[in-house]
């Protein structure tokens, strides 16, 4: 994303986490839950400063015993009628597992910035996607951040996209773990005013109250769950506009624009495209420049929303390209295919985009991904272009045989 | 009906329930014992026996009547009368 | 006397003479209408909220088994921040295994944390929703369908966690035990525990028919017999110190208690049941002992 001449005067150099939750507290949050967990905990500490020097106002702040509280107490503060936030990484996220699903199916508008991180075993700190793509069936929302700005930018954009009436669905904004958190990049810091402007004060229909009261999360039994279930599969259908919507809307308030579902990059005549979420874009589209500067067609495509999963926009997005990589961060044991490549291969297989499409598993907790590795990708999906045979569907790109 | 966000529900609508199809025995008063104790409305645990304000004497204090609606036939309000104004009755349908 | 008992309707599915419907029963007359009641899964949740119904007249959440600490902490963070506090109570009642069991965790971090909650465990001394499992509240030679009598068992062999303790361990500014066999005293205890700021405590004793096997209108008489033999001693706590107690002036023997539920029919006939009844007995005369029961 570029940045504007007027904005460049704006920015100041900050890590990635301090400009989060500079963004969360513009959006006037009114109950934060925080527990400590690598590399998350930045932005925890910094909300935890901002309200030790009164800089949130009417917020409260629960340090918590445990992730699995961590988001239960959210969901009592939603359903309680307050906006809620969080942020967690990896095991912490694994431990809210059954809370994600409780918190989708009961329609609470919660954000949580998922700080990308591998899981145990073996523990591993560094970044990749596994943790919260493996809670991808939970009804949560998921949007990936390209870069320290867009994650930022990315929490008020959530909170417009969740507590939509039409939509009532928990987001995740995902950024990758030190990559992203933990860098010192020059932002533009979101601006109070222009939050306000953007982000109405949250106002649900159904809150506890004891001037109104009402039951929450009832059981349902056969004659009726299975329409509850559809009701938030219709609820991602509409998410589908509501995140480009919310997008360009905070476009035209703010002048920065990220993306709607999906961006592509050089991806006009592109003949063979390379697709990824979160910050390997960065890496990926400096060496597709070099491509191009030499005049091949190389173009990148960007996956933004990933659940809902923009099916249609991404085989529009890939109908003129004739082979296509799909760089991946995790990977679905048992079927050593990364998880984006999978989805993407599955929305294209009925139809009529027939092109060849490979998948590549990078960067497995946090190893170093080079221009070489991509440069390697790249060739190596010119040669299904040149071919059209696709010789390894899908494998993770360096293996340390030596190791083995 | 139709489905809530979140399945959320309106208060009170367990009502619609008309729990006294469950029971075998029911609750028969003997009123010339009762001295208006009120252990009876204490411990049901369905809320099925009230207050008759309609017997109220002159401290106010009233007889008990059962709502045979939802009464689920426990037995509890006739196990702890302590004027054994309450026999559990098989009901005849 | 009538206008509070509209705050739980009839029409919930609880089994004929259910001590879980008791025990809502005298919290909400103890708490009144302005409260928020926090649930988690187990037999008075799912008895009183089969989609669309709902028995509660006063706001109600129900999120998961074992979170009722965390939403009761976060409903109370939620009404502060939006300035809607008030005298507002925020309540949570659950069952003994997703109170010292599962949800053991999140209740000690809201109590520690001093959120101005009331917390009641509904103990019926089993999971009772699942089928009458084995909990940490099953006392010493209770049969239960995971700690079942058998020939080479006299049933559970451990006894129930002195959960009012570790609450009160938290610094609570008050816990107390209290029996739905006592309706007044657990009435007067659940206003005491709400009217007090801070994380108050309260512990149900529930005799349940369908668990412990006994007739559906001796729910009120069993749970007086279970304080009467002292095995559930009735006491209040005030930062960890015991300022009340109902003596028992002539405690009955254990026997007179356990004789009343198939849960403890093996008890009588085994071979060496009667060894079991003397560690129970013995249970019954630490109490005596440690609270002054009979003095």
């Amino acid at each position: 994303m570029t940045v504007n001449a007027k904005d460049k005067a704006k920015m100041v150099v900050v890590e990635g986490s301090f400009a989060t939750a500079h963004a969360v507290k513009t959006a006037r949050p009114q109950v934060i839950s925080a527990y400590p967990i690598t590399p998350q905990t930045h932005i925890v500490e910094d909300l935890s400063q901002m309200i030790a020097d009164a800089e949130i106002p009417n917020c409260e702040y629960i340090n918590v015993e445990a992730e699995f509280s961590a988001i239960s107490a959210l969901i009592g503060a939603s359903a309680a009628g307050a906006r809620t936030y969080s942020a967690t990484t990896s095991q912490g996220l694994y431990l809210m597992h059954e809370a994600l699903f409780n918190a989708a199916g009961m329609r609470l508008p919660i954000v949580m910035t998922v700080v990308n991180r591998a899981v145990s075993a073996p523990i591993n700190i560094w970044n990749d996607q596994q943790d919260s793509i493996s809670q991808r069936d939970a009804g949560w929302i998921q949007i990936y951040a390209e870069d320290t700005q867009e994650a930022a930018d990315l929490v008020l954009q959530a909170y417009k996209i969740a507590e939509d009436k039409e939509i009532m669905l928990p987001v995740m904004v995902c950024m990758d773990g030190f990559l992203l958190s933990h860098v010192y990049d020059p932002v533009v810091l979101m601006d109070q005013a222009e939050a306000d402007r953007y982000l109405p004060p949250f106002k649900p229909e159904n809150y506890l109250d004891p001037k109104n009261p009402k039951s929450f999360g009832t059981f349902a039994d056969p004659a009726s769950y299975t329409e509850f279930r559809y009701d938030i599969e219709r609820a991602m259908k509409k998410a589908l506009v509501k995140i480009e919507e919310a997008s360009k809307e905070f476009g035209d308030i703010t002048g920065r624009y990220h993306g709607g579902l999906v961006e592509g990059y050089c991806l006009d005549d592109a003949e063979v495209v390379i697709v990824s979420m979160g910050s390997v874009l960065g890496s990926i589209k400096e060496v597709v420049d070099e491509y191009r500067a030499r005049g091949e067609k190389i173009g990148v495509l960007k996956v933004r929303s990933f659940r809902p999963f923009p099916g249609e926009a991404v085989a529009k997005a890939l109908s003129g390209a004739k082979a296509v990589a799909v760089v991946d961060k995790s990977i679905s044991l048992g079927r050593y295919e990364g998880i984006l490549f999978t989805e993407i291969k599955a929305s294209l297989y009925n139809t009529d985009v027939k092109v060849p499409i490979t998948g590549y598993i990078v960067g497995l907790g946090g190893r170093d991904i080079r221009a070489e590795h991509i440069k390697e990708i790249i060739e190596e999906t010119k040669a299904v272009r040149d071919s059209g045979k696709i010789t390894v569907e899908s494998r993770i790109n360096e293996i340390r045989e030596e190791l083995l | 009906m139709k489905i809530t966000y979140g399945a959320v529900c309106a208060p009170g609508t367990a009502m619609e329930n008309k729990t006294g199809g469950w029971r075998t025995f029911m609750p028969v008063f003997d009123y010339s014992k009762c001295i208006r104790c009120g252990i009876c409305e204490t411990v049901c645990p369905d809320m099925s026996i009230k207050e008759d304000k309609s017997t109220a004497n002159e401290k106010g204090k009233c007889l008990y009547k059962a709502n045979y609606d939802y009464c689920k036939g426990c037995g509890i309000c006739a196990n702890e009368c302590p004027k054994d104004v309450i026999t559990m009755t098989l009901e005849e349908k | 006397m009538s206008e509070p008992f509209n705050l739980l309707t009839p029409g919930h599915n609880g089994c004929a003479g259910c001590c879980d419907a008791l025990a809502a029963k005298y919290v909400l007359m103890g708490a009144g209408p302005d409260c928020i009641i926090v649930n988690p899964t187990g037999c008075l949740e799912v008895m009183t909220t089969p989609f669309p119904r709902t028995a509660w007249n006063v706001p109600w959440i129900h999120s998961l088994f074992e979170n009722g600490g965390a939403v009761a902490s976060g409903v109370e963070a939620a009404l502060k921040a939006t300035g809607r506090k008030g005298n507002t109570k925020i309540i949570g009642i659950g069952g003994d295994g997703s109170t010292m069991d599962i949800g053991i965790g999140a209740l000690s971090g809201a109590f520690e944390r001093g959120h101005d909650i009331t917390y009641v465990c509904v103990d019926n001394e089993a999971y009772m929703n699942t089928g009458v499992q084995r909990s940490s509240g099953t006392p010493i030679g209770a049969s239960t369908t995971t700690s079942p009598a058998g020939r080479a068992s006299f049933g559970n062999n451990t006894n129930k966690k002195d959960m009012p303790a570790i609450m009160a361990a938290h610094g609570s500014p008050y816990v107390a035990t209290t029996s739905i066999g006592f309706a007044n005293d657990m009435i007067r205890k659940v206003k005491k525990a709400t009217d007090t700021v801070g994380p108050c405590y309260i512990h149900a004793h529930a005799p349940c028919p369908t668990g412990w096997g006994f007739d559906s209108s001796k729910t009120v008489e069993i749970a007086k017999l279970a304080v009467e033999c002292c095995l559930w001693p009735l006491y209040e706590m005030e930062y960890g110190e015991v300022t009340a107690v109902k003596k028992v002036k002539d405690p009955i023997p254990v026997e007179d208690y356990l004789k009343t539920q198939s849960r403890f029919k093996h008890l009588f006939k085994m071979e060496g049941g009667d060894k079991e009844i003397e560690l129970i007995q013995q249970v019954a005369d630490r109490n005596i002992a440690k609270y002054g029961l009979n003095k």
